[in-house]
C-alpha cells in the first residue's frame, strides 16, 4: 500500500496507533501490580485495525466496540485520562466506575460504548445507522467486531437489516483467529468471514489488518459509499493478538511458530519501516514521538492513580434517566 | 364520553406523539401498510406517516430491538413492536443486557428511549408459545419501566407516557384486550408511570390485579357484591415503578389482600406483590396474603386445557372468601 496521504495524517496515525500499544502495556503493567480490578483484554497487535478505520471517521461519526475495546476508543479520540481512571475503577473514568474495562463508552465522540456480550453490538450499530437515515445526515457508524461474534445470530439478524435498509454501516470483523481458545477453523468452514457477505448482497473486504494502509484504504472507500447511501459494507481484517484472550490466559492452544509469525508482522513495526523508507519520518522525529506518547501515557496513568474511587453508594445513581 | 376499543386507544397514543415528535418512529414485524400489526394497532399509520417512519422489519427480533436501541442512543424515539410477548425471549439480550444496562453501565451518559410494545396473555388458542404472561422478567431488570394496562383509557395515557420517556419501557399488552372499549376524553392527556388506580373502592378485601385479570377482578367484585362482601380492586398500571403505597393504602383499608395474575406463580407478578405487602404492610393484615396465578405450567392448547390453568372469577371469589 502507497503512503499517499499527507504527512501530517500518516504520523497521526502512527501516534494513534503507538498510544494504543503503550496504553496496553501499561494497562498489562498495572494489572501485573494488581492495581486493575476484574480482567482486562487487550488489543495490542491489532492497532492496526482500529486506527486504519477510525482515521477516516469524522468526530460525529459513530463506533460500536467490544470487550477488547481499549484500541476503538482511543483510535476513535478518547480521552487517555478518562479511559485509564475507568480501567482502575475510579470516579473520574468515563463512566464514572459503572463499567470498567470492557464497557467504555463516550457519546460526546460518538463512541457509543463497548458492549461485552459477544455479538451484540451489531445491531446496535445497525440502529445508529437507521437514525442517520431518519435523520437524513451523512454521518455513517462503524461496529467493531470478533471472528467469533460473527457467528452469532446478531451478525445475520443485523447485516441483513442495514443490506434491505441501505445503512451507512461499515461492518469491520477484527479476525484475530481465535474466538476465546476456539480457533476458527472449529467454529466456521470457511476461511473468509467477508464471503459470507455476498449472502446480504454487499461488498465484502479481506485486508490485511496488520496493515494500517490496507485497512484505511479499504474503510475509505465503505465510508464513502456508505455517505452516498449505497449501503454498508463487510470488512474483514486479518490480525492477531499479541496477548491471551484475557488476562489468565497464557494462550498456550497458540503455536509458537504461528505467534512468531505473526509477531514479524507488527503492525506497528511495519508501518513504522514504511514511514522510515520512505523518508517520512527520520529517526530522531520517531524517537521524539514515542517519547511524547509515553509521557502522555504516564499522564494517564498519574491522573488515574491519584482519582479518587467512587462512593460505595453511587452504585444506587444512573439506573434511570 | 365517546368509547374506544383498546387497539384504537394504543394507534391514538401512536400517531398523537408521532405527529407531536419526529423523533418518534415505529418499527416490527407486519406492521406496516399491509397487516397494521398482527392485532391491527399500528392499521393505517404507514398511510399517514410512510414506510420510513412505520417500518416493516424483517424476522429479526433480536435486529429488531438492537436497531431501536442503537437509533434511541443517536437521538430517536423508537417504538418497536414485537408481535407475541413469547418472542421477546429472542430479543432478550438487546432488551435486559443492553437497553437497560446502557445507561448505568456507562455512567449516565447515554438515554435509551425505546418503547417495545408486545401483547401477553392466554384464552385464545394458541398455545405455549403465543400465550404466556411474561411481565415479571422485565420487573427482575433494573433500568427497565414495566407498564400493563387495563383499559383503553389507561392504554393510551401511559403509552403517550412511555413514549416521552426517557428510559427502556416494556409496554405489556393483552391479547383479549384490544377489542374491548372505554371511556376516552377527545381531549389530550397522559398517566404518570408508578400511580395505582383504584378501579372499585370496597373495604373487605384488596384484590390487586394486572392487565385481563382486572376485569375478572371487577367481575368477582360485583358478585361478591351481592353476597354482603365488599372488594376493592386495585390496578398497579405500572409494575415499575410500582405503586408500593396506593398497595398498602388499601391493604390499611381493607386488612386482607388477593393478588391475581395471569402470569405463572412462582417467583411472579404476584410473588413480588405479595413480598411487599409482607414486608410493609404485614401488621395490618388480619389474614393470610393469597395469590391466584397460573399453576405453573407451560399455556396448553386444547380449550378446557387452557380454561383450567388460566385464573377465572371463580378463583378469585374462592380466595376472596378465605380471607373474609
Amino acid at each position: 500500500m502507497t503512503l499517499n496521504l499527507p504527512k501530517d495524517k500518516l504520523v497521526e496515525m502512527y501516534r494513534k496507533m503507538l498510544e494504543i500499544r503503550f496504553f496496553e502495556e501499561k494497562v498489562f503493567e498495572l494489572y501485573a501490580q494488581n492495581l486493575v480490578p476484574g480482567t482486562i483484554h487487550l488489543y495490542a497487535g491489532e492497532e492496526a485495525v482500529a486506527v486504519g478505520v477510525c482515521s477516516n471517521l469524522r468526530r460525529d461519526d459513530y463506533i460500536t466496540s467490544t470487550h477488547r475495546g481499549h484500541g476503538h476508543c482511543i483510535a476513535k479520540g478518547a480521552d487517555l485520562k478518562r479511559t485509564m481512571a475507568e480501567i482502575l475503577g475510579k470516579k473520574t473514568g468515563y463512566c464514572k466506575g459503572k463499567g470498567g474495562s470492557m464497557h467504555i463508552a463516550d457519546f460526546s465522540i460518538g463512541m457509543l460504548g463497548a458492549t461485552a456480550v459477544v455479538g451484540a453490538g451489531i445491531p446496535i450499530a445497525v440502529g445508529a445507522g437507521l437514525s442517520i437515515k431518519l435523520r437524513h445526515t451523512d454521518q455513517v457508524a462503524a461496529c467493531f467486531f470478533g471472528d467469533g461474534a460473527s457467528n452469532q445470530g446478531t451478525f445475520h439478524e443485523g447485516i441483513n437489516m442495514a443490506s434491505i435498509w441501505k445503512l451507512p454501516v461499515l461492518f469491520i470483523c477484527e479476525n484475530n483467529l481465535y474466538a476465546m481458545g476456539t480457533r476458527q477453523s472449529i467454529a466456521m468452514a470457511i476461511e473468509n468471514v467477508a464471503d459470507r457477505a455476498a449472502a446480504y448482497g454487499i461488498p465484502g473486504v479481506v485486508v490485511d489488518g496488520n496493515d494500517v494502509l490496507a485497512v484505511y484504504e479499504a474503510a475509505r472507500k465503505a465510508v464513502e459509499r456508505a455517505r452516498k447511501g449505497e449501503g454498508p459494507t463487510l470488512i474483514e481484517c486479518k490480525t492477531y493478538r499479541h496477548k491471551g484472550h484475557s488476562r489468565i490466559d497464557p494462550a498456550k492452544y497458540r503455536p509458537k511458530e504461528e505467534v512468531e509469525a505473526w509477531l514479524a508482522k507488527d503492525p506497528i513495526k511495519r508501518f513504522k519501516e514504511k514511514l522510515l523508507h520512505a523518508n517520512i519520518l527520520g529517526e530522531t522525529e520517531i524517537q521524539q514521538i514515542e517519547k511524547e506518547v509515553l509521557g502522555k501515557i504516564e499522564e494517564a496513568v498519574k491522573f488515574a492513580m491519584e482519582s479518587p474511587l467512587p462512593s460505595p453508594e453511587e452504585a444506587l445513581e444512573d439506573v434511570y434517566a | 364520553m365517546r368509547k374506544i376499543a383498546y387497539r384504537e386507544a394504543l394507534k391514538e397514543a401512536l400517531r398523537e406523539e408521532m405527529r407531536r415528535d419526529s423523533r418518534v418512529f415505529l418499527l416490527g414485524e407486519d406492521i406496516g401498510r399491509y397487516w397494521g400489526g398482527a392485532f391491527k394497532v399500528t392499521k393505517g399509520l404507514a398511510e399517514e406517516f410512510g414506510d420510513e417512519r412505520v417500518r416493516d422489519t424483517p424476522i429479526s427480533e433480536s435486529a429488531i430491538i438492537g436497531a431501536a436501541v442503537g437509533a434511541a442512543i443517536t437521538g430517536m424515539r423508537p417504538v418497536a413492536e414485537i408481535m407475541f410477548g413469547d418472542l421477546t425471549a429472542l430479543a432478550m439480550d438487546q432488551i435486559a443486557n443492553q437497553a437497560a444496562k446502557i445507561r448505568y453501565m456507562f455512567g449516565g451518559q447515554a438515554k435509551c428511549p425505546i418503547v417495545v410494545r408486545t401483547p401477553f396473555g392466554a384464552g385464545v388458542n394458541i398455545a405455549a408459545h403465543h400465550s404466556q404472561s411474561l411481565e415479571a422478567w422485565f420487573m427482575h431488570v433494573p433500568g427497565l419501566y414495566v407498564a400493563v394496562p387495563s383499559t383503553p383509557y389507561d392504554a393510551k395515557g401511559l403509552l403517550k407516557t412511555a413514549i416521552r420517556s426517557d428510559n427502556p419501557v416494556v409496554f405489556c399488552e393483552h391479547k383479549l384486550l384490544y377489542p374491548l372499549e372505554g371511556e376516552v376524553p377527545e381531549e389530550e392527556y397522559t398517566i404518570p408511570f408508578g400511580v395505582a388506580d383504584v378501579k372499585r373502592e370496597g373495604k373487605d378485601v384488596t384484590v390487586v390485579a394486572t392487565l385481563f385479570m382486572v376485569h375478572k377482578a371487577l367481575n368477582a367484585a360485583e358478585e361478591l357484591a351481592e353476597e354482603g362482601i365488599s372488594v376493592e380492586v386495585v390496578d398497579p398500571r405500572t409494575l415499575t415503578p410500582l405503586d408500593k403505597q396506593a398497595i398498602i393504602k388499601s391493604v390499611k383499608k381493607t386488612g386482607r389482600i388477593v393478588i391475581v395474575t395471569e402470569d405463572c406463580r412462582t417467583a411472579g407478578v404476584s410473588a413480588e406483590i405479595a413480598a411487599v405487602v409482607a414486608e410493609e404492610a404485614i401488621d395490618y393484615l388480619d389474614a393470610p396474603i393469597k395469590r391466584v396465578a397460573e399453576p405453573d405450567t407451560p399455556i396448553p392448547f386444547s380449550p378446557p386445557l387452557e380454561q383450567y390453568v388460566i385464573p377465572d372469577e371463580k378463583a378469585i371469589i374462592k380466595a376472596v372468601k378465605e380471607v373474609v
